[in-house]
């Protein structure tokens, strides 16, 4: 008697041991990582939970594992990239995934052929996932609609990079120890980065403030509209920051209309060692890389103590794993 | 399938005494010279390694280091479980090459969870020996595998036993049916 109505609580219970460890009934149902703006915070702490997992194979001496034996993943680039493209096939490597890598300037794609057939060309070789960097916003999305693989968006146009954001939010809450209430101020080409959007979705999922910074050119009023403050001061924002992510000054961009001088842009806008100084002592600064040293962040402050910006590189690994993990887990031929 | 209402294999007292007999066949074969260490597969046999490294240490072992195995990356039914599958931490903080490992799991069924710890351990690392120890080894394996150590022995294959323990239940207990 006593027994039985025992084990039917047993079963209804929620578990102490995974209100610890995070939630275990979570269930990942997501097919496609288009973009952070329309994940729930439940996701986004299921891939960090996911990618925790993933962090110790990068340190051991195999380092693989088998759980994506034999299935098959394309980098599909249309645009420049090393270290991302590198990141993506090393993850799908110690997954145990083959990889396949198609550079868009190689390619058939030059010869006329439309990305629709690249891509049904592409599938009908057997493969499982495409890992998509484009020019254009919203080609990943697009491509969903031409084949029933897994699309990841390794950066399209100005609207997403998901992963970079993830690995810097990620970063940034293993550093902290939390995301809810931290202000993080994002520094740079704002206008034009899909990191800085990607970040800023995922942080406002997660309940950090963030703010924008940069020269008004560069930092659009527009983005309030997003829910974030603007500001073109960066020594006032370094007071209450507890994070700072410089990004990258784009060369083609130093040179154009919508840029000041490159000296006034770092005597405003850089970050050095003199103008830390009025930060706090335990601000974490990131920098997705690739870094213009002396520009928007001076040499001293990368390779300083509040960096974090090579432990991104190797979470890298770990988020990019996990996003392919828990896409692959789902099947890939219903939506 | 038939359902009686389950009966009680184990009680707390019970799961106590059998850890403590299990304990001590386990510390009368530790090698002399060896590092040894004792290995949970996540999640009950987490929590009865780390009982089970507490009354090796009682019974004046030294030095045994303990560990937590996450197996899923290893699964064989990885793709039937689709986005079932949670993968957490594996925390083995120590040099498995060279060591005498103790794996410790609740209930011994099919032997596929165990296949998939031994492949995850030596990957690893290479250990000197793998022994395997259970709390309740129940008829109905699938896998040539069997364990050194065995806690309890129920008779048959088609009532399944489950282990609950204080740690992540609220309750020390197993149960069959």
């Amino acid at each position: 008697m006593k027994a039985s109505t025992g084990l039917n609580q047993a079963a209804s219970e929620t578990d102490p041991a995974s209100a610890k460890s995070g939630n275990d009934e979570f269930v990942w149902t997501r097919k496609h990582l288009l973009g952070l703006e329309d994940l729930t915070r439940e996701e986004l702490l299921h891939i960090f939970r996911t990618a925790e997992g993933f962090q110790d194979i990068s340190t051991r001496s195999i380092k693989k594992v088998p759980p994506l034996r034999g299935r098959v993943v394309v980098n599909l680039f249309f645009e420049s990239s090393t270290r991302t493209r590198m990141s993506f096939t090393l993850a799908a490597q110690r997954l145990s995934a083959d990889v396949l890598d198609f550079a868009a300037s190689s390619s058939s794609l030059a010869k006329g052929e439309s990305l629709r057939d690249t891509v049904r060309n592409i599938e009908a070789m057997g493969v499982d996932t495409f890992v998509i960097r484009h020019t254009a916003a919203g080609a990943p999305h697009y491509i969903t609609s031409c084949t029933d693989c897994h699309v990841i968006n390794a950066g399209d146009g100005q609207h997403e990079h998901p992963t970079q954001g993830l690995i810097d939010i990620f970063t940034i809450r293993e550093r902290k120890g939390r995301i809810d209430g931290l202000n993080v101020a994002i520094v740079g080409d704002i206008g034009h980065s899909r990191v800085a959007r990607s970040n800023f979705w995922g942080l406002k999922r997660l309940g950090a403030n963030v703010t924008f910074v940069g020269p008004t050119t560069l930092v659009p009023r527009a983005f309030q509209n997003m829910g974030a403050r603007i500001s073109h001061d960066l020594d006032e924002v370094l007071k209450q920051a507890d994070v700072v992510n410089m990004l990258r000054i784009q060369r083609e961009r130093m040179t154009s209309q919508v840029f000041p001088s490159t000296q006034e842009y770092v005597r405003l806008f850089g970050l050095t060692r003199e103008r830390l100084r009025k930060a706090k002592p335990d601000v974490l600064i990131l920098h997705p890389g690739p870094i213009n040293r002396g520009v928007e962040l001076a040499s001293d402050v990368a390779d300083g103590p509040n960096s974090s910006i090579l432990r991104q590189v190797s979470n890298g690994l770990a988020i990019r794993m996990a996003v392919l993990f828990l896409l692959n887990q789902t099947s890939s031929k219903d939506a | 399938m038939k359902s009686a209402s389950p009966e009680i294999l184990l009680d707390a007292a019970g799961i106590a005494e059998t850890l403590n007999a299990l304990a001590r066949k386990v510390f009368d074969a530790l090698p002399d010279g060896v590092p040894a260490a004792v290995v949970g597969i996540r999640r009950r046999g987490e929590v009865l390694a780390q009982r089970l490294a507490d009354a090796l240490h009682q019974l004046g072992a030294e030095g045994i280091e303990h560990g937590t195995l996450d197996i899923t990356l290893y699964r064989d039914d990885l793709a039937e479980l689709g986005p079932q599958a949670i993968l957490r931490k594996t925390e083995i903080e120590f040099d498995v090459n060279g060591r005498y490992v103790v794996l410790v799991d609740d209930v011994l069924y099919t032997g596929r969870s165990v296949r998939a710890a031994l492949d995850a351990l030596v990957d690893l690392g290479r250990p000197k020996a793998i022994r395997l120890a259970i709390l309740v080894d129940r008829p109905g394996r699938e896998l040539p595998i069997q364990a050194d150590f065995v806690g309890v022995r129920v008779p048959r294959a088609d009532v399944p036993v489950n282990v609950y323990l204080a740690e992540s239940d609220d309750i020390d207990e197993v149960r069959m049916g």
